[in-house]
């Protein structure tokens, strides 16, 4: 299991709220394979997001292991997390999570200030990214000026924009019609097949399920069936 | 430098909001420019440096009158130029809104003592020798339309004649100029002969209310202001000799602790500006949380989350502070024509002081919004908790 690029062992994740403990992921056990595309289904409340939360480096366990490309990312610090996650990781919410005063552009732009790139260079790389999601012709809008599909299509690029090894995806569509959410859908799959991300996405909707590789059920805190890689 | 336009972009993050905090902080400002410009002025110290002109009153008060004879005594000091003497009149002339100052003194010492004053000669010498005889200031001129040969009735509230009235009749026989633009300004008023004046009046022959001495040399100012006053120490005139911007500042302080009410109406104002400032960003702040949660997502690390904050809070005070100063240095220009040729200017070290309460405003404002950014949980700013 030494391939695996995600690799979970013996997870567990524990909220205290007063003198009440809640497990909302028990001894959980996952590899994820470089190029695959992953979807994680589930009732409400199973824990979906916390497990995405700590593959992506948002967020602690309360025990176990977590490692990424051979390197463990629970024992670091949020500082070195934080730098971790600007390497490593894209995220894609639900509700997009664009800033809104800034243009499409601008927002793509946020994980390259981070870099040492020129000036120059970023613009390039952000072009890039519009690019691969169609949004050339909007760079310049602010979000409010772009629809919901269009939105989330920025919110990928600037997922993309920094080359991560993962991209780590909640509900990716689950605010968007069924149109908009095949075409968000298809651009994931895009990425997946020809661009070899290794995507993990959380969603409820059996039919954006389908664009994946693969298939996780989740249920009160532990994996319950599917086709593991 | 790269962070600069998201800092920007942020501020503009609630338009009206922005604009209504930099009117205060604009408002705030000139006012601190403002009135810190005239609070140096009036604070600040007895200055010889420049001047050829002092003023001798008597040390209890302006009001009270020096006897002429005094003049040989001054006149002896070496370094004195020329004295004049002058008595106020207090003077209404026809209603009490059109008061102007006038003062009685002796015509030749007067315009000798001010060179600034520029009138023909002719009339100067009319001004010699007529005893009812009087010179208006171009402004005055302007004013009410006075010409030579006019006779002017002013009522003094102050001296009585010798027939017990107090109507007094005065004849325009000179009109005099500023030499400049600034003293052209300050020529709203009018000489009074005193050999008339002195004559008629009921009471107090033979003093007057101040000695102008002019100095042949500035630099000797100082020494022949003490000396002056050295001369009538323990005397029953002893006297108080200052230079004659300091003895216009003295009308003003009068009023009272002019630093003291500055400080109060400015600690008054910022507290206010604190508030309103304080509101702005912690606002900004609170509505941004799921935003500080996305930059922190994309790898911003707590320093740098916490620095975009205090950009933000610095780019505010800043902005509004530079804008409030700036408004200042034209509103002290305006004040300065109020005052009569008393330059109140924003001084560097007014400006040390604004930024300095620029820099300080921004951190007390932008300290706790930066420090709640800093400290938020991502997953649950994420999961709106
Ligand atoms: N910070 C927290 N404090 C307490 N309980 C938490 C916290 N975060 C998550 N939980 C609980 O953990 C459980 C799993 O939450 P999670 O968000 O992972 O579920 P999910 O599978 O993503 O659900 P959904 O499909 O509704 O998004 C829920 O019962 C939730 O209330
Ligand atoms: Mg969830």
């Amino acid at each position: 299991m030494t391939t695996a690029l995600v690799s979970i062992r013996g997870v567990s994740k524990r909220y205290t709220r007063g003198k009440q403990t809640v497990e909302v992921l028990s001894h959980l056990d996952l590899d994820i394979a470089s190029g695959d595309f992953l979807a994680l289904m589930g009732p409400s409340g199973s824990g979906k997001t916390t497990l995405l939360n700590l593959i992506g480096g948002l967020d602690q366990p309360s025990g176990g292991e977590i490692r990424v490309n051979d390197q463990r990312i629970d024992t670091l610090s949020s500082g070195a997390l934080a730098r971790w996650r600007a390497r490593h990781v894209g995220f894609v919410f639900q509700f997009y999570n664009l800033l809104p005063v800034l243009s499409a552009e601008a927002n793509v732009e946020l994980p390259l200030l981070l870099t040492d790139l020129s000036k120059a260079q970023r613009k390039k790389n952000v072009a890039a990214a519009l690019a691969v999601v169609g949004l050339s012709d909007r760079a310049t809008h602010k979000p409010n000026e772009l629809s919901g599909g269009q939105q989330q299509r920025v919110a990928i690029a600037r997922a993309l924009v920094g080359d991560p090894t993962l991209l780590v995806c909640d509900e990716p569509t689950g605010d968007l019609d069924r149109k908009t959410a095949d075409e968000v859908l298809t651009l994931l799959q895009d990425l997946n097949r020809n661009y070899g991300k290794t995507i993990i996405m959380v969603t409820h909707d059996a039919k954006a399920a389908e664009f994946a590789t693969h298939r996780l059920q989740m249920d009160k805190g532990a994996l319950v069936a599917g086709e593991a890689a | 430098m790269r962070y600069l336009p998201l800092v920007w972009a942020s501020l503009f993050h609630k338009k009206t909001r922005l604009i209504l905090t930099l009117l205060s902080l604009t408002a705030a400002f000139m006012l601190f420019g403002l009135l810190q410009a005239v609070s140096v002025l009036f604070s600040s110290g007895a200055d010889f440096v420049g001047a050829n002109r002092l003023i001798t009153q008597a040390r209890v008060s302006f009001t009270q009158p020096l006897p002429l004879a005094l003049l040989p005594r001054i006149e002896a000091i070496p370094g004195v130029a020329r004295v004049a003497y002058s008595q106020f009149f207090g003077g209404i002339y026809i209603e009490e809104r059109n008061f102007f100052p006038q003062f009685a003194v002796d015509p030749e010492r007067l315009l000798d003592a001010y060179p600034e004053w520029v009138l023909p000669d002719d009339q100067r010498q009319a001004f010699i020798s007529t005893k009812t005889g009087a010179i208006v200031g171009r402004k005055l001129v302007e004013k009410y339309g006075f010409k030579i040969g006019d006779k002017i009735p002013l009522k003094s509230f102050i001296f009585t004649k010798k027939d017990g009235t107090r109507a007094w009749e005065w004849e325009v026989v000179g009109i005099f100029d500023g030499k400049d633009e600034d003293w052209a300004g300050r020529s709203n008023l009018m000489y009074l002969n005193y050999g008339h004046f002195d004559e008629a009046r009921q009471f107090g022959q033979g003093g007057a209310g101040v000695y102008i001495i002019r100095v042949a040399d500035p630099n000797e100012s100082e020494r022949i202001a003490n000396e002056v006053d050295r001369q009538f120490e323990n005397s029953p005139d002893e006297t108080k000799t200052q230079t004659e911007k300091d003895w216009n500042l003295s009308f003003a302080r009068q009023i009272g602790d002019i630093g003291l009410i500055v400080t109060a109406i400015l600690g008054a104002v910022f507290f206010t500006i604190l508030l309103v400032t304080g509101n702005t960003m912690s606002q900004a702040v609170r509505e941004r949380i799921p935003e500080f949660a996305v930059l922190k997502t994309l790898g911003f690390s707590d320093g740098k989350v916490t620095a975009l904050v205090l950009a933000e809070a610095f780019a505010l005070c800043l902005i509004g502070g530079l804008i409030g100063m700036t408004l200042a240095v034209g509103a002290a220009k305006v004040v300065s024509g109020l005052l009569n040729g008393s330059p109140v200017v924003v001084q560097p070290v007014v400006w040390i002081q604004a930024f300095a309460t620029m820099v300080g405003l921004a951190v007390a404002v932008g300290i706790f919004p930066a420090l709640r950014a800093r400290r938020l949980q991502i997953v649950d700013a994420l999961a709106g908790r």
